[in-house]
């Protein structure tokens, strides 16, 4: 199965610090399929479900984060992702 | 009772374990049973095996219950409670060999999915260089 990517900008004020990354590894793992995360097109990819990994790339505001997805709800995982990051962790502060 | 693995947090110091508590709450939410204890009955630094049960029994899930610690004592009177539960339990607890605060977030994370303890222990120790 080939997998599904998407990409969004991230404008929160702190970046993939703590509080978001929480939410965002806590999301991911509401999902069956596989979902890597990277802050480059290429790469290197982590496991967006490992919130040690997710919380160590500290990625700072204005990055752009990238995922991928592999299985059954890659769609709507991606979608469910980008929606988070794009609504600023909903309540990220 | 809860369908997610519990989390304990020792600490020498009361302040110290009712704070990570609190960040644990506020990070990760209320739907991972949580316990925590800290400092002696006269409000100095401490651990005592009794606190620890009771902080045990709060935090008590049928799929096991991850204590996170600080130093020392922290550790050999987790070690001690778990040795002074009841037969059915003990095998259920497990001491993560992780720094208490950053531990207890990540670990809290991981059970917050609904995953094994083993696997909630192992996120934590992520955190310690091998």
């Amino acid at each position: 199965m080939d997998k599904l990517r998407a990409s969004v900008l991230m404008r929160h004020e702190v970046g993939l610090h703590a509080r978001p990354s929480v939410k965002l590894t806590k999301l991911a793992k509401n999902f069956e399929s596989r979902i890597d995360l990277g802050l480059s097109p290429d790469g290197p990819w982590i496991d967006a479900k490992s919130i040690v990994k997710v919380m160590a790339t500290r990625a700072p505001k204005d990055s752009t984060i990238y995922f991928r997805a592999e299985g059954a709800d890659a769609r709507a995982a991606l979608d469910a992702l980008v929606t988070l990051v794009d609504e600023d962790f909903q309540d990220g502060r | 009772m809860s369908e997610n693995v519990g989390i304990v947090i020792v600490s020498h110091s009361a302040d110290v374990a009712r704070g990570t508590a609190l960040m644990v709450e506020q990070m990760v939410g209320r739907e991972v049973p949580l316990g925590w204890c800290g400092g002696d009955p006269d409000g100095g630094l401490g651990t005592s095996v009794e606190a620890i049960m009771k902080a045990i029994d709060q935090a008590w899930s049928e799929r096991g219950v991850a204590i996170l610690v600080d130093l020392g004592g922290a550790e050999t009177n987790s070690e001690m409670a778990i040795e002074m539960l009841p037969e059915s339990r003990r095998g259920r607890v497990v001491v993560c060999n992780a720094p208490v605060v950053e531990g207890a977030v990540m670990a809290a994370t991981e059970a917050a999915s609904g995953a094994t303890l083993e696997a909630v222990r192992r996120t934590a120790e992520e955190l310690t260089p091998v």
